[in-house]
């Protein structure tokens, strides 16, 4: 056998601590969102007294998030290939008018008028795949392009009109279903929320536990490492921009239930406010690095200092100042990392 | 490490800047007013806000505001209504920037025992809040009509009118405020829900221009090539009024032979007034709409007292005035000088 | 060194057989450029062969061609006494010829194990392989273990360490550890010292040896000449597109195989290709 081969630890002499630190901040990245969520937990206890925490606040809160957590989900598997995609919100839009407009307008049954929904959501993000896959056009400009695309179906397919409650409550209700609460003494939980948490579950699950979603990280870290690496990196961007439009669409359904009407306003400012949770979730936004649990916490993170600040009576322009700060703070700290690693 | 520290060390701070900030608005009284508007940047809002924050002051009761981050912004009003639910507000004056969208959420509102009150433009349908302080959009409207009508005196009969209205799906308002324009200048408007059914042969044609500047000059381009000869211009808000002027002015149209009225009561809109630009307009009062909205709520915070409705109308009408600096018989109004110290934005 | 390895490397190459991996006549141009023309390759079984040429020269071409990752506009490549046309890396791979890219071919963001076993994931057995998906972790990180300790890599602890933290000579030993971990029998190197100091320029040295000592052919592009000259048993001198000499390196000096590379001296006869 050969002498054994040492390499000495990276040449900056770096005590063994912080280098354990380091490597815990890598593989957990998780872990400074969190810390940030409880943080905030314990100020908004103290400032806003008892009524933050009441069950009623706080499932109010998880409804708030379950939508741009949602669409959070569809950006962090895009962010993590090193893409972006401002269509998100519009997709999101279009997939809801389309279950109105076919569930009410034309009379299918709402469950047809659903997946049907869901269809277009894919078929958007399929739109999305094939201008960056194949004809390898950088995403912010592609999904630019599909935003204000995707936007004007919108206003095509409604006319700018908004599908009222009472017209979905007359035979599509099932759409509403996403928005029906379950009572936890005080606390009313969607079940829009809970299918949030399963979709977050699998989304976990198919990024750390199969060979698919290794793949995703590895494309994002570095897309021509991961050909060379014997990755099929077309199939798996294809797949991620796909998944994302079935994700919109379905988030699309949740919206539905949420505010009880289809309305084709709006959205306009989901794709920011789901790429705030996922780079507070602490995702890179250079690909490659950052988790579902993450997202999740990013957008949690968003949602309570919202109600929080809202609660201890601050003006929505400091609500906006602090969640401008969280996004500053946690990409100064990606990028921080990233420099001491290399 | 000290990378790590340093930044706890602001959050930190950070935090404790959002303590500071809260113990200056702390919650010893026990009425909260809640404002929602569609945006916090168009002046109009801002102006409702400013009203509505000194009526608070003066009743010494609660109030914050909230705003959509764009027009249409459904979901974040959506938010806004929970939070001050959550929050144990007494009442919510909303500015709807979905006014179907919004109703399932009132209703959850009011189901917890909270005044709703929409300010400026009416939910759909109308009684899904608890009353409704607006502007009569129709006597906006008619008040310009019977001005324009007024100033042309005998050439009335044979005027050519232009009107850039705001968008196809037809709102409320922009119906409202066309409508009674037309009334005003005595068109027949056979059904006055509908705009368009008219077929009055001065009328020259109707542009949708979106109430902005660009559309309003666009409009204008448009209907000087249907009819070079128009001679009244209506337009939906003073933006409009802007756009289309700049259009007469490239067309050289711009010596006085053109009356172009409008609807608002903007600052920019009352100093065009007093630069001839614009030859009336009806000037509406959202700081006076917000601060009444404070008042009620404080009303029924006390004993209970529901809103009222102004006689004749289904909503409390907030009041309209006419400015103009060529005043005409039977028609009150004020000239720009004073408009200018009521103005908004 | 330990005694064992030093009788293998010892063994001197057969050269009477045929080459193990050889090309003839490649060609390849990019628009106007001229990458490859009419280039000759050729490997012998248990060899070490060095490949020089000057920026320019053409040699990442046609080592791409024997990679699987360019594809010649001519010519054939033969492998083990039969044509392949590899359509991607992963094709060559799977006929056992590794490459260690430049950029090293690691997802930064992933773990050593996840990089060893990228593309070409254990799947659990049954259901959970088959309709689920899920990978079998455990026995990925059971041969991760092995591959790196056979490597003598073993000071690398803990394999679920994120690669982006290793250091470069640590990363260098990852990448080689998954080129020799599937039954391969050519390892393609390309530049492996490229941004390593000396000491861990030395490390990989005997790490390179040690593959070799495993049975595998190795083919080590470098512009590194005191590497190339301790290490090769045969050095190929690529120049303008093209093998313009195959030199062993107690044949010539380095001085002299620089100015064959450079087009300053004319190739010894006996060594022309």
């Amino acid at each position: 056998m050969a002498d054994e081969i040492e390499f000495p630890g990276a040449a900056t002499g770096r005590s063994a601590l912080s280098r354990r630190i380091l490597n815990h901040l890598h593989a957990n990245p998780t872990i400074i969102p969190l810390f940030v969520l409880v943080i905030g937990l314990i100020i908004f206890s103290f400032v806003v007294g008892e009524r933050f925490f009441h069950p009623f606040n706080l499932s109010l809160v998880l409804q708030q998030v379950t939508i741009i957590g949602t669409v959070a989900l569809a950006q962090t598997l895009i962010i993590l290939t090193a893409g972006i995609d401002l269509s998100v919100g519009a997709i999101m839009i279009l997939s809801s008018v389309a279950m109105g407009k076919l569930a009410v307008t034309l009379g299918y049954p709402p469950e047809i008028a659903l997946l049907l929904g869901i269809g277009v959501g894919g078929l958007c993000g399929w739109f999305n795949g094939i201008f960056v896959t194949y004809i390898r056009l950088p995403p912010f400009i592609v999904t630019l392009g599909t935003w204000s695309v995707f936007s004007a179906m919108v206003q095509y397919f409604s006319n700018g009109e908004t599908i009222a409650q009472r017209d979905i409550e007359a035979g599509a209700e099932f759409l509403q279903w996403s928005g029906e609460a379950m009572k936890f003494g005080a606390a009313r939980v969607t079940t829009g929320s809970i299918m949030m948490l399963m979709l977050a579950g699998f989304l976990w699950y198919m990024l750390n536990r199969t060979a698919f979603g290794r793949h995703i990280y590895a494309v994002g870290g570095d897309q021509e490492a991961a050909r060379l690496s014997g990755i099929n990196t077309k199939r798996v961007l294809m797949s991620v921009y796909l998944i994302a439009g079935l994700i919109c669409g379905f988030a699309g359904w949740l919206m539905i239930g949420r505010i009880g009407a289809v309305s084709p306003l709006g959205g306009e400012m989901t794709n920011l406010d789901s790429i705030t949770a996922v780079v507070i979730g602490g995702t890179s936004l250079f690909g490659g690095r950052g988790s579902i649990i993450g997202t999740l916490i990013g957008a949690l993170i968003v949602g309570f200092f919202r109600n929080g600040l809202a609660l201890a009576g601050l003006d929505v322009l400091w609500q906006e100042f602090t969640v401008g700060l969280l996004i500053i703070t946690a990409v100064s700290f990606d990028q921080w990392l990233r420099r001491i690693s290399n | 490490m000290t990378h790590i520290k340093r930044w706890l060390g602001h959050s930190v701070s950070v935090a404790a800047i959002a303590i500071g900030c809260t113990a200056a608005s702390a919650q010893d009284g026990s009425v909260l007013v809640g404002l929602i508007t569609k945006t916090d940047t168009n002046p109009f809002f801002v102006k409702m806000r400013e009203g509505a924050a000194e009526k608070a002051d003066e009743l010494g009761v609660n109030f914050q505001a909230f705003a959509g981050k764009y027009d249409g912004d459904n979901d974040t009003q959506v938010t806004a209504v929970e939070n001050l639910i959550s929050a144990g507000a007494k009442g919510i004056l909303m500015v709807a920037s979905d006014t179907k969208a919004i109703v399932p959420t009132i209703q959850k509102a009011r189901d917890a025992g909270i005044l709703v009150i929409a300010l400026d433009t009416p939910l759909d349908p109308f009684n899904a809040a608890d009353a409704t302080f607006a502007t009569d959009n129709f006597e906006a409207g008619r008040l310009i009509g019977a001005w324009a009508k007024a100033t042309m005196g005998d050439g009335a009969a044979n005027a050519k009118i232009a009107f850039l209205d705001a968008h196809e799906s037809q709102p409320t308002v922009d119906v409202l405020r066309d409508q009674g324009f037309m009334e005003g200048f005595g068109i027949d408007i056979m059904n006055p829900d509908r705009r368009g059914d008219e077929t009055d042969e001065r009328i020259v044609g109707h542009f949708m221009a979106g109430g902005s500047e660009v559309g309003g000059r666009e409009g204008m381009e448009t209907l000087l090539q249907k009819d070079f000869d128009l001679n009244v211009v209506y337009t939906i808000n003073e933006p409009t009024a802007a756009g289309a002027w700049e259009a007469l002015k490239a067309a050289g149209k711009d010596d006085g032979s053109v009356l172009i009225t409008s609807v608002d009561g903007g600052c920019p809109g009352v100093r065009n007034v007093a630069d001839g630009v614009i030859g009336a307009t009806s000037m509406q009062f959202p700081l006076r709409m917000a601060a009444f909205g404070v008042e009620a709520v404080a009303q029924f915070a006390k004993d209970g007292t529901m809103p009222e409705v102004t006689e004749g109308l289904e909503f409390f009408d907030t009041g309209v005035t006419l400015v103009t600096d060529n005043p005409v018989e039977g028609i009150e109004s004020i000239t720009s000088t004073e408009a200018l110290e009521l103005c908004w934005g | 060194m330990a005694q064992e390895d030093i009788e293998l490397m010892s063994v001197s190459v057969d050269r009477t057989k045929p080459p193990l991996l050889s090309a003839r006549n490649l060609h390849k141009s990019y628009g106007r450029v001229v990458a490859m023309n009419g280039a000759d390759f050729d490997l012998y079984e248990g060899e070490i062969l060095a490949v020089i040429g000057d920026n320019g020269a053409g040699k990442s071409s046609m080592i791409g061609a024997l990679a699987g990752a360019v594809r010649p506009d001519s010519g054939k490549i033969v492998f083990d006494g039969k044509e392949v046309h590899f359509a991607s890396p992963m094709e060559a791979r799977e006929q056992g010829i590794e490459t260690v890219f430049q950029g090293l071919a690691l997802a930064p963001a992933l773990t050593i194990v996840d990089n060893l076993f990228l593309g070409r994931e254990y799947r659990q057995p049954g259901l959970r392989g088959t309709i689920f998906r899920a990978l079998d972790r455990r026995r990925m990180r059971a041969e991760a273990s092995k591959h790196l300790s056979d490597l003598g890599l073993a000071t690398i602890q803990n394999i679920d360490q994120v690669v982006e933290t290793l250091s470069g000579g640590q990363r260098q030993g990852v990448a080689v550890a998954r080129a020799c971990a599937f039954g391969s029998r050519v390892v393609i190197l390309d530049e492996p010292t490229a941004a390593l100091g000396v000491k861990e320029s030395r490390k990989v040295l005997e790490l390179i040896r040690d593959v070799r000592a495993r049975g595998i052919s190795i083919v080590l592009i470098s512009h590194n000449m005191p590497l190339v000259f301790e290490l090769a048993d045969r050095v190929h001198v690529h120049r303008l597109g093209r093998r313009i000499a195959q030199v062993r390196p107690s044949d010539i000096t380095m001085s002299d195989a620089v100015a064959i590379m450079t087009g300053a001296m004319e190739p010894p006869p006996d060594a022309a290709a």
